[in-house]
């Protein structure tokens, strides 16, 4: 996967209240993830991205294509940029059936190649099987398997994806986020998705970009973002790192399945990954516990050696947020400020770091 | 059934019908316009179109009358072009029943593009519509209930429309004599029976008019919701 910034968005907007103002360069790959709070304008980015909206200025340059440059007066209608669109709530045409809505933008598109795309998408979201069905009687998770598989079957070259699972339940949550997973790695369309939830960020996100209130607090590659302890309110209660790795080796008697990481090598609980499978760890500050190294001796499945990098305040008055490095990667813990001063911890200490709970999420 | 009913019916139905068409024309760019503009003209013109549910259809008839009128504006540009007059024919009094029955057609349809909103159309556009291409292939199918319900409304009003067509058409039977003006010629002889006939006729078609409506709101709810 390349991370050329070959895709540059550049917006100011003032609308009284709102204000927006950005500048981002982006990978031309993979999913970037626009976070922040609702409110922090992620969907007017999206929306201005489409050419659904107008800022006062901006800049919108995608490769060679130039959809929007207000120093030189030019603006794309929505309809003439190359793009795929997933609205939060199902946007299904009630007056076509499945089939229809499917084919309502391959057809305009008018592209070589249509009908692989289409069987493509059809395939790639499961939704084979509903072709014939009107749209009324879908679940609110077919409907946005539908919606997204319309967007991607006229081969854009981007898809803007604005928190396509918002609208729907847990359940079917967790019954489409394998699908965008699959597209990522599947794929070679880029993604600007947009979310509030951590959960979705930490399991999609290649590039992170953080708004609040109209602008970009951080910018960056997901794991790199991720393990800044400077920002943790960001994050909030979910603070806590992304490690990539590989499954290298299941032990079966246990259940269990070896990640290595650049970190170290990480045992979690066996997902049925085949060995030489790359994943993705998810550790929460708050499930990482440090010592230290002379406290003990021996050193059992999940712990690390680390070195102490900065010492940050959290959230609450109480805690710590510490920066470790081990080996060649970050890692956060949460640690209370009483038990850091007890154990004599500071920036440079040799430190062993326990890992409570690791979730795999991809 | 004499043959005065039978004429008086079927120029009543004729009306009606191309009242309605023609105003299914006008009003569904109109309604598209005032659902979607925030132009300053956007309320004085939505007043505009209301007006003739307000006023009596007489004060219509009479300003169309004099405006259509040999020494009318109208009337003398339909002179100068070789038209003649227009009161007193089938075709002025088209364009008072269109003028008269604009809010029952502009209204239900407003209100249907109203309650689509703004998403459908800008899916469309994502998937590479023209606003033209999306407001045939998105908009007005989905505002299909709206357009019915102001065809019928506007094709039933027109039929029981009396106060334009007597002002504006005269009572000339087989050009502009329909049925309401009919059965005020009977009452006026002092025909009873004639009258009952017709009278009954139109509760009839009236009460029908209703109930199709009713129901079809009620198919409508359940395909919405």
């Amino acid at each position: 996967m390349t991370h050329e910034k070959d895709f540059f968005v550049r917006l100011a907007l003032d609308r009284g209240a709102f204000q927006l103002n950005l500048d981002m360069a982006l990978p031309g790959s993979g999913i970037t993830v626009l976070f922040g709070p609702s409110g922090s304008g992620k969907t007017t980015v999206l929306r201005c991205v489409a050419g659904l909206e107008r800022p006062g200025r901006g800049l919108i340059r995608l490769g060679s294509e130039v959809w929007q440059d207000d120093s030189k007066g030019v603006f794309r209608p929505t309809w003439k940029r190359d793009i795929g669109y997933v609205f939060q709530e199902a946007s299904l045409f009630d007056h076509l059936n499945v089939r229809s809505n499917l084919h309502f933008g391959v057809r305009r598109a008018a592209k070589s190649g249509a009908v692989e795309a289409l069987e493509q998408a059809i395939e790639l979201l499961g939704i084979d099987h509903l072709m014939n069905r009107q749209v009324s009687g879908l679940s609110g998770g077919e409907r946005q398997r539908i919606a997204i598989a319309r967007a991607l079957a006229t081969q854009p070259r981007l898809l803007l994806l604005d928190e396509p699972l918002a609208s729907l339940d847990a359940a079917r949550r967790q019954e489409i986020l394998p699908w965008l997973e699959k597209m990522r790695d599947e794929l070679r369309i880029p993604m600007l998705y947009v979310t509030h939830s951590t959960d979705e960020m930490a399991r999609l996100a290649d590039h992170l970009v953080v708004l609040f209130n109209g602008a970009v607090m951080a910018d960056g590659p997901a794991s790199e973002v991720l393990s800044r302890a400077d920002s943790p309110v960001m994050v909030g209660e979910d603070a806590g790192v992304l490690l990539a790795g590989t499954v290298s080796r299941r032990d079966e008697q246990w259940q269990l399945s070896e990640i290595t990481t650049a970190g170290g090598s990480i045992w979690v609980d066996d997902a049925h990954l085949g060995v030489g499978r790359r994943v993705r760890l998810r550790v929460l500050a708050r499930d990482v516990g440090i010592a230290l190294q002379s406290d003990r001796e021996q050193t059992t499945r999940n712990q690390l050696l680390g070195i102490v990098e900065s010492i940050h305040d959290d959230l609450r008055p109480s805690q710590f947020l510490i920066r470790i490095r081990c080996a060649d990667s970050i890692m956060l813990a949460r640690i209370s400020k009483k038990a850091v001063s007890d154990s004599a911890i500071g920036i440079g200490s040799e430190i062993q770091v326990r890992l409570q709970s690791v979730a795999v999420i991809a | 059934m004499n043959a005065d009913a039978v004429s008086a019916i079927r120029l009543t139905i004729e009306l009606a019908a191309l009242t309605t068409l023609v105003l299914l024309i006008i009003a569904t760019p109109l309604a598209w316009w005032l659902s979607q503009t925030a132009s300053r003209w956007r309320a004085p013109i939505g007043a505009l179109v209301t007006l003739p549910l307000v006023l009596p259809p007489t004060v219509f008839g009479f300003y169309l009358l004099v405006s259509m009128g040999p020494l009318g504006p109208v009337g003398q540009l339909t002179q100068f072009l070789g038209l003649g007059t227009l009161t007193f024919t089938f075709t002025g009094l088209l364009i008072g029943s269109v003028i008269v029955s604009l809010p029952f057609a502009v209204q239900p349809i407003q209100h249907a593009f109203e309650s689509i909103g703004s998403r459908p159309m800008e899916v469309a556009f994502t998937l590479r519509a023209h606003p033209v291409d999306a407001f045939f292939s998105v908009a007005l199918p989905l505002a299909w209930p709206g357009i019915l319900t102001a065809a019928i409304l506007t094709f039933a009003h027109t039929v029981g429309e009396f106060g334009v067509v007597l002002m504006l058409g005269g009572n000339i039977p087989g050009q502009t004599r329909v049925i309401s003006t009919q059965i005020y010629g009977h009452v006026e002889a002092m025909e009873f029976e004639q009258a009952h006939w017709l009278a009954a006729g139109m509760v009839v078609f009236s009460f029908v008019v209703l109930l199709v409506l009713a129901l079809l709101r009620k198919r409508v709810d359940r395909v919405v919701a």
